[in-house]
């Protein structure tokens, strides 16, 4: 079975979008028309959206045109955009996933939702997800699972599974998610599209529905580097409205693209070739290095040495901040309620149990317990601290590379419910992804290759904290070799 | 300090975590819940493998710390946006159940 057998992406990219726009080949209605149409045709079989909102989307549609005429400049002006839904757009439901949310309609707009807005893109709906961006797989929705574009009965990869299946089978330009730890990369793996995870601070969290506040960051999917390079430049800078997004200058980074990488040192982690890994994998990813250092790339093999405890300070630090953060679904203020209750309590405990998933509920307990009395020094502080040596591990690492290549997963996708009733064997699949998160650096992730049994295979580029352009440089000279290799 | 006596990996008791943190679970789940945090907690002990003495924790990815903005006045969110969401509400007020007898 070859690769693209079961579909074809018919939609045009971010970049010949705007092309076509400006250059009055298309409007945007008849763009966000062709989207549509796509979702009609796919999306029962898929469900990666949640919601889409049609009349809306040509209503924005139609300003756009007639803004166009009127003369305005806009760098997405025109262009269908799918967010994930918990990420904020005013007046559109957010449900994160979640039932405790399912009647919850945003005040405002996410400040990357506002930039976009801004640039003048169109939202046309909503992506689904792992409920409040738990899980790998995207089958911890409450609104039913996501299927990976490729082989339906497969998972998507997780928690953006629908904005990435959405991208990969050309029923979405692009779209938005969020990755706390590796819930861009890993679904853009596992579907075949590129997946963006900026630095911590590069963009402001402010309306995205916190899950782990120290490690989430918003994130790109789209078919090209170059796409996401544009993107990135959009959505980055400071942000009054979160204090962790830093003032920090935004480069061009579509102009920083080069097709060569002569003079770029790169360095790659053994850690990152375990026992554990899948050979299709690694074949594809050994042979994408090797086509980086054809294009003038200085390869170079290094250590990572505290990768194989990166899980579980995952897991400890993750799960703090989600208990920590999702205290405030009480039924109070939005979302359902448990009217039986008697006393406040009772219905703290009872809208709960109705409102959140399995998924959710096991992340609160454990996030609880190793915050509580007794424990807090053991489980959290001492992640914390290890926390500090993944972090000096890639610094040490970046002293000598502008960026390192890995694999973005162990193994292709696998099958529903093939991990969804074995928690940490769902986590350990996230080895390779949570590193960037607790270190706070950025990383992307690409297609280099299919399996035998036809399901797309992501490389991993990460780069140091705030150097997007190196990343962003390496995939996309990577990807120029690999479109040339296809043809 | 109590939290320096603590050892990782004794048993987590989920029921009574799961009272701490304000949800009721029936009696599968608790089941269910007992034996995959069980081993989940198991596997966070890897941890405790590693000599942390000198090292300092992290709490955030970049050492930025204390960042203020001009305390300006700025156009908050509508009343009645903010109480259109909620579950039970009268006068531009929540209502929750009875607290005090």
């Amino acid at each position: 079975m070859t690769s693209n057998a079961s579909f074809e992406n018919r939609l045009p990219t971010v970049t010949e979008a705007v092309k076509q726009l400006v250059a009055g080949t298309c409007t945007s209605e008849s763009l966000v028309e062709q989207v549509l149409a796509e979702i009609r045709t796919r999306d029962d079989a898929l469900n990666a959206y949640r919601t889409v909102d049609e009349s809306s989307a040509l209503e924005q549609a139609r300003a756009a045109d007639i803004a166009r005429q009127e003369g305005r400049q806009g760098r997405m002006l025109g262009v269908p955009v799918a967010i994930k839904d918990v990420l904020n757009v005013q007046g559109q439901t957010c449900t994160c996933g979640s039932k405790i949310l399912e009647s919850y309609v945003a005040p405002y707009d996410a400040t990357a939702v506002a930039k976009l807005r801004e640039e003048g893109a169109v939202f046309v709906g909503r992506t689904n997800m792992d409920e409040f961006a738990m899980g790998s797989s995207s089958e911890n929705s409450a609104y039913g699972v996501v299927r990976n574009p490729h082989q339906h009965d497969c998972v998507p990869g997780g928690s953006s599974g629908g904005a990435a299946a959405a991208v990969a089978a050309g029923e979405a330009i692009c779209g938005l998610g969020t990755d706390t730890g590796g819930s861009v990369r890993q679904p853009a793996a596992f579907c075949g599209c590129v997946g963006l995870k900026p630095s911590y601070g590069r963009v402001s969290r402010y309306g995205l529905t916190a899950f782990a506040s120290s490690l989430d960051q918003v994130g790109t999917l789209t078919r090209s580097v170059r796409d996401a390079a544009l993107l990135l430049g959009i959505m980055s800078g400071v942000d009054s409205m979160d204090s962790t997004s830093l003032d920090e200058p935004v480069p061009d980074y579509t102009a920083g693209l080069k097709e060569d990488l002569s003079g770029f040192k790169i360095g790659v982690p053994q850690e990152y070739f375990t026992s554990g890994i899948d050979p299709e994998v690694e074949n594809a990813v050994r042979m994408a290095i090797e086509n980086c250092a054809k294009i003038g790339a200085e390869i170079r093999e290094i250590s990572l040495p505290h990768t194989e405890y990166s899980v579980a300070v995952y897991c400890v630090i993750a799960t703090a901040e989600a208990s920590a953060n999702l205290a405030r679904f009480d039924g109070v203020r939005y979302g359902i309620r448990d009217e039986d209750a008697d006393d406040p309590v009772e219905m703290y405990r009872r809208t709960r149990a109705q409102g959140f998933g399995a998924e959710v509920k096991r992340r609160i307990i454990l996030g609880t317990y190793v915050l509580s009395s007794g424990y807090h020094d053991a489980y959290y502080l001492s992640a914390q601290k290890v926390r500090t040596l993944i972090r000096r591990d890639f610094e040490t690492a970046f002293d000598e590379c502008d960026a390192l290549l890995t694999p973005c997963t162990p193994t292709p996708a696998y099958r529903f419910g093939e991990k969804v009733d074995d928690p940490l064997q769902m986590y350990l699949g996230d080895l390779f992804t949570v590193t960037a998160n607790l270190a706070g650096i950025c990383g992307i992730t690409l297609p280099c290759g299919y399996t035998g049994g036809g399901l797309p295979i992501g490389l991993q580029v990460l780069g140091p904290a705030f150097k997007e352009e190196n990343i962003l440089r390496v995939a996309h000279a990577y990807e120029q070799t690999a479109a040339v290799g296809k043809s | 300090m109590n939290d320096q006596d603590a050892k990782p990996g004794q048993d987590i008791d989920v029921a009574y975590v799961a009272r701490l943190a304000r949800l009721q679970l029936s009696d599968e789940e608790v089941a269910t819940f007992q034996g995959q945090l069980g081993d989940i907690v198991e596997y966070i002990r890897k941890i405790s493998e590693l000599d942390l003495s000198d090292i300092e924790p992290t709490s955030h990815a970049h050492p930025v710390h204390n960042v203020t903005r001009k305390d300006g006045v700025r156009e908050g969110l509508a009343h009645e946006e903010v109480m259109a969401n909620a579950p039970s509400s009268r006068d531009g007020q929540f209502i929750v159940p009875k607290i005090v007898e």
